[in-house]
């Protein structure tokens, strides 16, 4: 399998040596302890800077995938696909690298890893991962997940979201993320809060700056899937092209059988129809890789599209609570001040049932008193949260920007290269069709 | 032309088609007629190009200006046929008249009737029944006039042919229709229908001298072969044609997509641009194989009809010959007068085989000539399609690696 070639900035920065605990530490364990201490920093702020794993430059590869059988939790039979993932440590001193884990996952456990990133990272823009379903197909490609193509270009897709999450700078760090390189047994319970990342909220005061990115972002996933389908079809039409030609390398041969004269020119010319033909196999299987590195940016716009839904939470939230507040409040107010201005249970059963007694009021009136006391502490803090959040995630949007910026120029001109080599090799072909009729 | 004018006068139906002749006869007055081209034969090799026999040419044809003539009947097309000759022969130096598809189906019929083992040019097609919505599309009628533009050139340029008498039909005004038009196209194709023609022309296969025998195989599976070529290339147009329509939607996402991209504005509108260039380039492809190589290689396809044709005719000629030699052996017929038919028949026989041998000879230089040229002109329309685009996304890469040093210089403190 290729790998692709040492990129510095896709290697780890070596950092202080910590020890890991106890090497037999239930995973479970292990898992659920830190997920809680995650959980609790809702603000991002990485609690596991104090945990650094890394001991010197890390490389990190899929290697290898292969087809399985097993049972699924049904207990029916059903085969998979698992990928090895190896990770090497690079010395310093004659860049050799070490084997240091390897194992195997399959494509659902991948899954699970961003899941969880997803919640614990609601600030980042957590990198994609490569299409479950083969999408945007044209004609000769199989939209079969075991097909080897596919498992292929999937292969290459899972290196690059492993690769994505190691150079990220808070990322990389993530111990959970270090469990799915070296344990075998990775196990995580999915988390309510997933399920509220995929709410709906009204919000009363959008921020414009997330409001936008979500604009951004919808358009950015609209325009992507447009490009990829008509690529698609684009290279379908293509590929009918130079298919249609290798016809003329049969016919010329047997023609060349008849013929004194032109036979020989004939029969070469034909050869070069054949190889005209073939040629758009090697071709497109080039485009996909491009289409690949379209599809990954088509998903990150997922990606972007929950940093903001996370932020309209906290928002959401944030007005909740200041709403709460707002009104505890004012029944406070009317409370000891007598009047009643807001329509209340109590205020209607009082009238029904009688008033209530000085000391009643007095308790009730406490008691609004300390809870609108922890309403305000609770807002304090919201508030607090929301702006530490804020300031994460933009800072991450603007890394997550240059990075955009930088992959889509790449990609526009490696396609700018693809074209040129097509074109050279057309020239080509067709310069020696030329010169084998020309001889006829 | 004095023995046409007569038979004019006996026209008492076909008025539409007489309409249209005294239009000509109002427009043509011969000697007033002023052509706008010189007419000295030198300048009309410099004008007129054609695939074979320049230096001698001494006819110029060309076929254009097709019209449409409605009347209460029906609708059909003339095409404007413009002669140039430096003949003796011919009264005048120029001539401009109009004919329609049927006439030349009767040309066609003429001289086949008097040739019959002489490969006769094709004539396109009656109809074209796939993909037609309506017989007078525009490029249906263009295709038409090319090969109608064709075939006359292909006449003028047989040693022969170009001197049958019905060749007038380039010059006649008022012209005869009537006879040809009673017994429809194609009568000598009718004469291989009858029972006793089939059985006849078996025989002549049965006889056939061997170098006839090796002819046959090749006109067999030549026409098995442009017929597939035909097949292939059409279906090449189909798809250059289909993967044009996709490329025209694909550059304009690119500009859609840079509204919402500050920072990637110029690369997005530059790759557009490249692919609507390309695009373009994929256009004029697409017209150089439908000048350059469909018309050609359909022009065989219907050669090789005609071929097939012509080698029945000499085994019916051949089998005439032999059925009278078997009546003379087994005694079946009267067998005074059989010498003397047999004589003659014999004389025919000889006659028909060497013009088609010579005429074969001749059919198969040009034949290797002009298939050679319309796939040296596909192979060149490529390689410029190619050219195009190669210069269009090399400069693409060119500008942006520029701009990356330009920008790459800017951040230097």
């Amino acid at each position: 399998m290729e790998q692709a070639p040492l990129d510095p900035e896709r290697q780890l920065q070596p950092a202080p040596l910590e020890p890991l605990g106890s090497p037999d530490a239930g995973l479970g364990a292990a898992v659920g302890k830190e997920a809680e201490g995650a959980g609790e920093e809702s603000s991002g702020v990485d609690t596991m800077t104090h945990n650094n794993f890394w001991l010197k430059k890390i490389e990190i590869s899929v290697s290898e995938a292969e087809k399985r059988t097993g049972r699924n939790a049904m207990n029916m039979q059903e085969t998979y696909t698992a990928y090895l993932i190896e990770t090497r440590s690079v010395e310093h001193t004659d860049g050799q690298s070490v084997l240091t884990d390897s194992l195997w996952r399959r494509y659902s456990e991948f899954e699970l890893l961003r899941s969880y990133l997803l919640v614990y990272y609601p600030h980042i823009v957590v990198p994609p991962l490569p299409e479950k379903w083969a999408e945007f197909v044209w004609h000769k490609l199989s939209a079969d997940n075991m097909d080897p193509d596919f498992v292929e270009r999937r292969r290459i897709g899972l290196e690059n979201f492993l690769l994505r999450i190691a150079s990220h700078p808070i990322l990389c760090r993530d111990k959970i993320f270090y469990l799915f390189l070296t344990q075998v047994f990775f196990f995580y319970l999915a988390d309510s809060r997933l399920k509220a990342l995929n709410a709906t909220f009204r919000v009363k005061n959008p921020d414009k700056r997330f409001t936008d990115l979500k604009h951004y972002s919808d358009e950015l996933q609209s325009v992507i899937s447009h490009l990829l389908r008509v690529r698609a079809r684009v290279a379908d039409r293509l590929y009918g092209v130079y298919k249609v030609h290798g016809n003329y390398g049969r016919v010329f041969s047997e023609w060349s059988a008849i013929e004194k004269e032109m036979g020989d020119g004939l029969q070469s010319a034909g050869h070069h129809m054949d190889v005209y033909a073939s040629s758009i196999d090697d071709i497109l299987e080039d485009e996909e890789h491009y289409a690949d590195q379209l599809k990954e940016y088509l998903f990150y716009a997922e990606a972007l599209r929950a940093v903001c839904r996370k932020h309209e939470l906290m928002q959401y939230d944030l007005e909740m609570a200041a709403q709460d507040l707002a009104s505890k409040k004012q029944q406070c107010e009317e409370l000891v001040t007598g009047t009643v201005r807001t329509f209340s249970l109590k205020g209607m059963t009082t009238k029904l049932f009688g008033q209530e007694t000085p000391e009643q009021r007095e308790a009730r009136i406490k008691v609004l008193e300390e809870q609108i006391n922890e309403g305000e502490q609770q807002l304090k803090s919201k508030n607090l949260e929301g702006r530490e959040f804020v300031k994460n995630a933009w800072a991450d949007i603007e890394r997550f920007k240059e990075q955009k910026n930088r992959d889509l120029k790449e990609a526009l001109i490696s396609y700018a290269v693809m074209q040129i080599s097509m074109c050279k090799k057309g020239i080509q072909v067709w310069t020696n069709a030329k010169e084998c009729f020309s001889k006829m | 032309s004095a023995v046409l004018q007569a038979e004019v006068l006996d026209l008492d139906e076909d008025e539409d088609d007489l309409e249209v002749f005294s239009k000509d006869a109002s427009l043509m007055d011969m000697n007033s007629f002023s052509p706008m081209m010189p007419t000295s034969p030198l300048s009309m090799i410099n004008q007129i190009k054609f695939e074979d026999e320049s230096d001698l040419k001494d006819l110029f044809i060309t076929v254009d200006e097709p019209e449409s003539h409605v009347t209460t009947i029906e609708t059909f097309i003339t095409y404007r046929i413009i002669t140039k000759t430096s003949r003796g022969e011919f009264d005048s130096s120029e001539f401009e008249v109009r004919r329609r598809y049927q006439d030349f189906l009767w040309l066609k019929g003429k001289l086949e009737e008097a040739h019959p083992t002489l490969i006769i040019p094709p004539l396109p097609e009656k109809f074209i029944v796939k993909g037609m919505v309506e017989r007078f599309n525009d490029d249906f009628i263009e295709t038409r006039r090319k090969a109608l533009h064709k075939f006359l050139n292909r006449i003028a340029d047989h040693p022969t042919l170009t001197f049958n008498e019905d060749f007038k039909f380039l010059t006649a005004q008022a012209w005869e229709l009537s006879s040809h038009k009673k017994q429809g196209p194609g009568l000598l194709s009718r004469m291989g229908q009858t029972v006793r023609a089939v059985a006849s022309s078996m025989r002549g296969v049965k006889n056939r001298p061997e170098e006839f025998m090796e002819m046959n195989n090749f006109i067999e599976l030549f026409s098995q072969k442009i017929n597939l070529i035909d097949k292939i290339s059409q279906r090449i147009y189909k798809e250059e044609r289909e993967y044009f329509d996709e490329m025209k939607e694909y550059g304009p996402i690119h500009i859609l997509w840079s509204a919402s991209e500050e920072d990637l504005v110029d690369t997005l509108k530059d790759v557009a641009s490249c692919i609507d260039r390309c695009c373009k380039a994929t256009e004029k492809r697409m017209s150089g194989l439908s000048e350059a190589l469909l018309p050609v290689v359909h022009e065989y396809v219907l050669y090789s009809e005609m071929l097939m044709g012509v080698m029945k005719r000499r085994d019916q000629i051949q089998a005439e010959l032999d059925s009278k030699v078997e009546a003379l052996t087994y005694k079946k017929a009267d067998t005074d007068l059989l010498p003397e038919e047999i004589g003659k028949l014999e004389d025919k026989v000889e006659c028909a085989n060497n013009a088609l041998k010579a005429d074969w000879e001749r059919w198969k230089q040009n034949m290797q000539n002009d298939i050679k040229l319309a796939f040296t002109d596909m192979a060149e329309e490529n390689i410029h399609y190619y050219e195009q685009c190669l210069a269009t996304w090399e400069s693409f890469l060119t500008s942006q690696t520029n701009l990356h040093l330009e920008e790459a210089s800017e951040d230097k403190p």
